[in-house]
């Protein structure tokens, strides 16, 4: 399984980010390799979610600079970090309950269908063409996840752990250069937290995916990320390999918990 | 000048009939989380009821309490047989589901006490007060005069209810999170039966007064309408907000129709009149542009 | 045991996204449409014509687009009756004003001008939502309406906005029976309608229904909300400018804005949530029953209070009318949000298996 960790794809600068008197993040500084997986951790209100969403444009810091693909900027555009091959699942999962997994999907290619409304409107012809094109290319990630029989149901309908993986392909069918997961494994059994295991190894394997990871379960963490960033406070305590910050002070102070 | 003064109090007297209805959806709304586009209709039922009672040869005072005893159950039926089922919805579903209860109310109400424009006595006169007739030259109806003091003094009362009673902080606390209140043990049913017999109450009042100045007739349930405009300046759970938006709309509304007709005259040549028909919700609607949660509403935060 | 599938597999993605994918759809839809455009011209009387099956038309029409914008997209919108006024006035603007117009293009062209006040109007769903959205639609509906009434050149000088339409003809055809109008909104609903099917289950459609479940995801994946969002009152007053261009020139005949009041706009909102919200078959089944309920509750009430010796009048007829009209609505917002298209949903579903239980 060996993956070549390319160069730096994203560095973040000093970034901060306050929401009226809440101090949110407060000076962050890492970078992301590319065909990396990149752990963001640290205890509840560190700031890891607002991190993701500054990374991908909800929200835009105060201070602070990105650099993404060698561009610089202060900060990200929702829809130019979308055109720029960034897609990201959320906390509490946010799929369009009124559509099916299939519909679902295929929102995710949005972004690579030209026709207008007019030429979907009158249907045959381009439209159509369009539309089985990409679907195509949405059942090989039904195919990947393993949701076939499924993908017609509403999504309002599936059990947790499923519409977890449905979010996963949505943001897959996007074919992302970097792919930013919020608590993927958050409310999950055993198996199928390792299911999930297996896809995000699997999309970093197959697919080169950057994947910037922010996840509570520390086997899972220490297992499959390549680096690993410490969040306490709004702040970094920690930034390096697994087995660098698991033995880090600081971070085990705040976080791990001392053996006993 | 004094004529704009004599249009300013007028359209602010009248704005506080406003507020007055406006009032009751503010109650709704911030105890139940439902926006109840059926208040008008209720003004509408409540004064038809008064009239009603009385037609069938009940005093005033006994109408009055009849009434309100009728809109205490229109509450709890509503609440019951309505707002329960519905409680897992969507707020866009419940609110037309309000629409469907307006309706209906208003179908019901001129069924059971008949549709002829009544005219509704209750001691108060519209004639213009001497004391500023003689010193100003400016003509207020007394009347409207005891109407705005009645109404501040209602929202007076209501905003202390919510403020400092039990009642009112568990109202309160409902209108946040129904399900977190459920888990405290709040009775949400009582709840909600006591904020609709409340709601009733003030629609009692409005249609009072209204129904005294115009005549108790259908086109009491248009002032729901105008209502809208009121709580978007305001803000949806405030109620001084209720109040201060009434104020606003009800002057901008009267100054509009008095002031502008004449320059659209004079550039277009005919009749310009009714502006005040969609004055109040062109300005609301400017008014959400610029601050969507009105001057005293809550902002709404989604958290991603 | 009518609607069973067994047999048919679907091996290709087109197969997969046909409107009706099951053949017996297929079927129904062909045979409805042949009983629509050739039984029907022939067999119905004026008075079906008339009132019913033309004024069904347009109203289902309305609904249709009504339905894009408050089903699809999410927003809610109390003022489709205005943007039926502005096409209705359009048309008849164009049609009376410009020498040698032909009917069709007066037609589209004041669906364009609804969609137009459409987009101005719907500016405001950029920064508001919800309830606030659909104040901000009765702003619409008020003003639209005072508009029509109080600029005299808008109804070519007539008092108090009044219109009489000319009679519509195509290349020299007259239009003036009523099955010959009949056929005329037939085609283009019929042709309307599969424009809305396709638009909803294509990327359009899809985006819409993105911004109506979550914006912050649609905005997050890339979808382009104000876009969106004006698309979608672009089209839906497209649609009811149209449907306003024949309620007026193919129903009625002559038309005043107060006819085109907020009364109205409701009427077409219920018919959307009776229907089914969201859903193209939706728009016609809450059509026809809005429109058929008035006629059933005219025929049924008389009898019921003869059987019951009860006084009743005109006025207590249109009484429980609305009390109907309102009940209604609250039963079907409780029982079945989804309106009557997911009943016939269910239905269906049924079929498959009866006459067995499981």
């Amino acid at each position: 399984m060996a993956r070549q960790i390319g160069d730096v794809i994203l560095d973040l600068k000093n970034i901060s980010l306050a929401f009226g008197g809440v101090k949110a993040l407060t000076d962050i500084s890492f970078d992301v390799r590319e065909h990396e997986i990149r752990a963001i951790i640290g205890p509840n209100g560190a700031g890891k979610s607002s991190m993701l969403n500054v990374i991908n444009g909800v929200y835009r810091p105060q201070h602070g600079e990105i650099v993404f693909h060698g561009e610089h900027r202060h900060d990200m555009d929702t829809h130019a970090a979308a055109e720029a091959g960034i897609a990201r699942t959320f906390q509490n999962i946010a799929l369009f309950k009124g559509m099916s997994v299939l519909d679902n999907l295929m929102t995710g290619r949005n972004l690579k269908m030209k026709c207008n409304f007019l030429q979907h409107a009158l249907w045959w012809g381009p439209a159509q063409r369009e539309e089985l094109e990409h679907r195509k290319k949405v059942e090989e990630v039904i195919d990947f996840l393993e949701i076939e029989h499924i993908r017609k149901t509403p999504v309002g309908r599936l059990p947790y752990g499923l519409q977890k993986r449905v979010e996963l392909g949505r943001a897959l069918a996007a074919e992302p250069s970097m792919l930013l997961l919020d608590e993927p494994m958050a409310g999950m059994n055993v198996e199928e937290k390792q299911d999930m295991c297996r896809f995000i190894l699997d999309v970093n394997d197959q697919f080169g995916t950057t994947i910037v990871l922010i996840e509570h379960d520390m086997g899972v963490v220490m297992d499959i990320s390549d680096r690993v960033v410490v969040l306490d406070y709004g702040k970094k305590i920690g930034d390096g390999v697994p087995a660098d910050v698991k033995n880090n002070p600081e971070v085990i102070a705040a976080y791990l918990g001392t053996q006993h | 000048m004094q004529f704009f003064f004599e249009v300013l109090i007028g359209g602010l007297l009248s704005g506080v009939m406003y507020s007055l209805v406006a009032l009751g959806f503010v109650l709704i709304f911030k105890a139940s989380g439902v926006f109840n586009f059926a208040q008008g209709a209720m003004v509408y039922f409540a004064a038809l009821s008064v009239v009603g009672c009385m037609d069938k040869g009940a005093p005033l005072w006994l109408a009055l309490i009849l009434a309100f005893g009728i809109m205490t159950l229109l509450g709890i039926a509503t609440e019951k047989f309505v707002l329960r089922k519905m409680v897992n919805q969507a707020p866009i579903a419940l609110f037309m589901a309000t629409i469907g209860l307006a309706f209906f109310i208003e179908g019901l109400a001129p069924l059971l006490w008949g549709n002829e424009v009544r005219p509704l006595d209750i001691g108060l006169v519209d004639e213009p007060i001497p004391y500023m007739l003689d010193s100003f030259n400016i003509v207020v109806s007394r009347f409207d005069l005891v109407a705005a003091g009645l109404a501040l003094a209602l929202v007076a009362l209501l905003a202390l209810f919510f403020q400092y009673t039990r009642i009112g902080r568990a109202l309160r606390a409902v209108a946040d999170d129904h399900q977190a209140a459920l888990s405290i043990g709040i009775p949400l049913q009582h709840i909600w039966a006591l904020v609709w017999a409340v709601a009733g109450f003030v629609a009692l009042v409005a249609g009072m007064l209204w129904g005294s100045r115009n005549g108790v007739q259908f086109a009491l349930t248009f002032t729901a309408l105008k209502a809208l405009p009121v709580l978007i300046l305001g803000g949806f759970t405030s109620v001084p907000g209720a109040i201060v938006g009434g104020l606003i709309i009800g002057a901008s509304e009267k100054l509009a129709e008095i002031y502008i007709p004449p320059v659209m005259s004079s550039m277009f040549g005919g009749n310009f009149g009714g502006i005040e028909g969609w004055f109040p919700y062109v300005m609301a609607l400017l008014f959400l542009l610029v601050r969507p949660e009105g001057l005293f509403g809550e902002k709404h935060i989604d958290r991603v | 045991m009518i609607y069973r599938e067994t047999g048919q597999f679907k091996t290709s993605y087109a197969a997969d996204q046909q409107i009706f994918p099951i053949r017996q759809d297929r079927v129904g839809i062909l045979l409805l449409l042949a009983v629509a455009f050739l039984a029907v011209p022939v067999l119905a009387s004026s008075y079906w014509f008339n009132a019913i099956l033309i004024p069904f038309l347009i109203f289902a029409l309305a609904a249709l687009g009504l339905n894009i914008l408050t089903g699809y997209a999410g927003q809610l919108s109390l003022g489709s009756a205005a943007f039926m006024a502005v096409g209705a006035y359009a048309a008849y603007n164009f049609q009376v004003r410009v020498e040698g117009m032909p009917i069709l293009v007066s037609f589209i062209l004041a669906g364009l001008t609804a969609a137009s006040v459409g987009i101005l109007f719907g500016l405001p769903s950029l920064r508001i939502k919800g309830f606030y959205l659909a104040v901000a639609t009765l702003a619409a509906q008020f003003f639209i309406v005072w508009c029509l009434t109080k600029f005299p050149y808008l109804s070519n000088n007539s008092s108090s906005g009044v219109i009489s339409v000319p009679g519509v003809e195509i290349l020299g055809f007259k239009f003036d029976t009523p099955q010959s109008r009949y056929l005329l909104v037939l085609s283009l609903v019929t042709f309307f309608a599969l424009a809305a099917k396709n638009m909803a289950r294509s990327t359009t459609g899809r985006a819409w229904m993105a911004v109506r479940d979550m914006d912050v995801a649609a905005e997050v994946i890339g979808i382009r909300l104000m876009r969106a969002k004006l698309l979608a009152f672009a089209v839906s007053s497209f649609y009811c400018g149209v449907a306003g261009a024949l309620y007026a020139f193919c129903y009625l005949g002559s038309v005043e804005p107060d006819g085109f009041s907020l009364d109205l706009s409701f009427k077409i909102l219920f018919m959307i949530i009776v229907g089914g919200v969201g859903s193209i078959l939706g728009s016609f089944l809450g059509a026809a029953f809005i429109l058929l309920l008035p006629i059933f509750l005219d025929i049924s009430l008389p009898w019921v209070s003869g059987l019951l010796h009860l006084p009743l009048d005109s006025a207590t007829v249109s009484h429980i009318q609305l009390m109907v009209f309102g009940g209604l609505i609250m039963f079907f917002l409780i029982v079945e949000p989804h309106g009557l298209a997911r009943l016939w949903q269910i239905g269906k579903e049924k079929l498959r298996l009866w006459p067995f239980p499981h």
